[in-house]
């Protein structure tokens, strides 16, 4: 029996979102009592393989093969290492990657899946997890039922946790086939924080008043290393990408820290941000329903709120 | 081209959510019921492209009881040619995939969309697990669709950025906000036309489920919001890193 880990890596290599499902992989194959062995595919150091055993993986299984473009085989090659491994569970981050092969993976294992569970399960044996439904409106205990269950994590909701063993890499053979799916073009934003993994989020609506006022946002966001995100309206209206709209129809997000500027808080925009931990709203309206959410509340014009706030925390950072 | 979107019925993403007494499952009492907000946006897009002359036929397919019909008859007023219900219990996402593949199995679809995920259980799984019952490429978190001739574009959004791919046909692609930006609604001409356009019923056996849920709860009620004096921004920076240490 094992415990089989998809460590994702993205430029070779692994981020806080990989150490967090490992973290937690450790602590599932303790209770399970057996081991966690982590797979993963493509261009990638030996040391940076062996990163994963600060987190308790003491197997890493790596093939060569680039198949992580192509779902249908990224799931044929994680489902083949699961079966070599008599994997009992399958974890896999909650990436737009992970997210897109866990389902497959679990027809193929005839596994029960559940998608973005928040941190440890409820039970293991019988496995049940706890999860958000309608959009946040709702948690759900929900019974993985299969004798095998594959199961993606929402990051930030279980944290690292170190057991640094040392680490052996085993090299499995390249057999991939020819891909279905190819990539003919490719643009990433080099050295962005994401997201979707971001531990601090800075958000900005309609308060913002126009796509010329997101400068001072920005300035937040740098001094606090925090990634950037909208509103619907805001990314609709076209004064942000569509890939920064956070709530209901965009991204659902999961940071210790959020701070909503100039956002009402339509319960669209909450189901996207109810797994905060500490919610910041700045609004004019201080009946605006964001303050119903929100940890830390400031009344006032972001125009003039936003500049000083920037100088208080640039201060903060500066004296640390 | 024929392109197949596969439809979620859901409650409406304003509804204030019930449990039943012993918290089980969710009471439905009053809800009003609307297509699955992903899965109206890939409609939209089928729809662009048919207008354009890129599509032949749209052919929407959802599962359930006689009960989502009126759902599938929105589909049709905003532009779909023809809807299937297969007649199962959608009881959890592999049996909704299984019953799908079904029906999807007798036709013959060039592509296959589906929402990214359904607005009620949020399971993000269906359109993946239909590719592999179906044996077929996907490709998830498209973002844009586009169709020349006999080849289509597609992009997807990943970490930080997106990818321009090409795949292999038929395949599922797994679709999210980008693929359109505003629902299609329907014309009084098309609520019309669509009481007349054929609504087919398909039977299947019951499908296995690999998954239950046993208690529903609300989330923990935050406590007051603390409330900060405009001129004191340190006091909030002061707060976070003293009180609630997240900086």
């Amino acid at each position: 029996m094992s415990v089989l880990i998809y460590a994702e890596h993205r430029d070779q290599k692994f981020n806080k979102a990989v150490y967090e499902l490992v973290s937690l992989g450790y602590r599932l194959a303790n209770e399970l009592n057996t081991q966690a062995i982590a797979f993963t595919s493509g261009d990638i150091a030996d040391d940076e393989l062996k990163s994963l055993g600060r987190f308790g993986c003491k197997t890493i299984l790596h093939t060569s093969a680039n198949v992580y473009d192509d779902e249908k085989q990224l799931a044929e090659t994680i489902s083949a290492a699961a079966l070599e491994n008599n994997a009992k569970v399958v974890l896999m981050p909650h990436s737009f990657r992970g997210r897109a092969v866990a389902p497959r993976i679990a027809v193929r294992l005839k596994a029960s899946l559940a998608q973005s569970i928040n941190g440890y399960p409820a039970s293991v044996q019988p496995m049940v997890v706890n999860k958000r439904a309608f959009s946040g409106k709702a948690l759900v205990k929900e019974n993985l039922d299969g004798d095998i269950s594959v199961i993606t994590l929402t990051p930030n909701t279980f944290g690292l946790h170190e057991n640094a063993v040392g680490a052996v890499v085993q090299a499995l053979p390249d057999n991939a086939g020819a891909p279905a799916t190819r990539v003919l073009q490719q643009e990433v934003q080099k050295g962005k924080i994401l997201l979707s993994e971001a531990d601090i989020v800075v958000s900005g609506g309609r308060g913002m008043r126009s796509a010329d006022n997101w400068q001072p946002l920005e300035e937040l966001a740098d001094i606090l290393g925090a990634a950037t995100a909208c509103s619907r309206p805001v990314s609709d209206e076209g004064w942000r990408p569509h890939h920064e709209h956070v709530g209901q129809t965009g991204k659902v997000v999961s940071p210790s820290l959020y701070f909503a500027l100039g956002i009402s808080g339509a319960i669209q925009h909450l189901a996207g941000i109810s797994g905060s931990k500490v919610i910041v709203a700045v609004n004019k309206d201080p009946e605006a329903p964001i303050f119903t959410v929100a940890d830390y509340g400031i009344v006032g014009d972001l125009q003039s709120v936003l500049p000083r706030l920037n100088e208080a925390f640039r201060k903060h950072k500066s004296g640390n | 081209m024929n392109i197949l979107v596969c439809i979620s019925n859901v409650p409406d993403t304003t509804t204030r959510i019930k449990f039943t007494a012993d918290n089980s499952a969710v009471d439905y009492t009053g809800v009003q019921w609307i297509i699955n907000p992903w899965d109206e946006l890939a409609l939209t897009r089928a729809i662009e492209l048919k207008e354009a002359g890129k599509v032949d036929k749209i052919t929407v397919v959802s599962v359930g009881n006689a009960a989502i019909e009126a759902t599938l008859r929105k589909a049709l007023a905003a532009g779909a040619d023809e809807a299937i219900r297969v007649d199962a219990r959608a009881a959890d996402s592999y049996a909704t995939a299984s019953h799908l593949a079904t029906a999807i199995k007798q036709l013959d679809a060039d592509l296959i969309l589906c929402g990214i995920e359904s607005s009620d259980y949020n399971g993000s799984s269906v359109g993946g697990m239909l590719a592999e019952i179906l044996d077929m490429p996907s490709v998830s978190s498209v973002s844009s669709l586009e169709i020349e001739g006999e080849s289509v574009k597609i992009a997807r959004e990943i970490e930080g950025g997106r990818q321009q791919v090409e795949t292999s046909l038929p395949a599922v692609l797994v679709v999210q906000k980008g693929i359109a930006i505003n629902p299609r609604i329907p014309s009084m001409r098309g609520i019309m036309t669509a009481r007349t356009k054929p609504l087919k019923v398909v039977a299947d056996a019951p499908a296995d489920t690999r998954t239950s849920i046993s208690t529903y709860e609300f989330p923990p009620q935050k406590s007051s919001c603390k409330m900060i004096d405009a001129e004191n921004p340190e006091q909030l920076v002061d707060l976070l890193h003293n009180e609630a240490r997240v900086v």
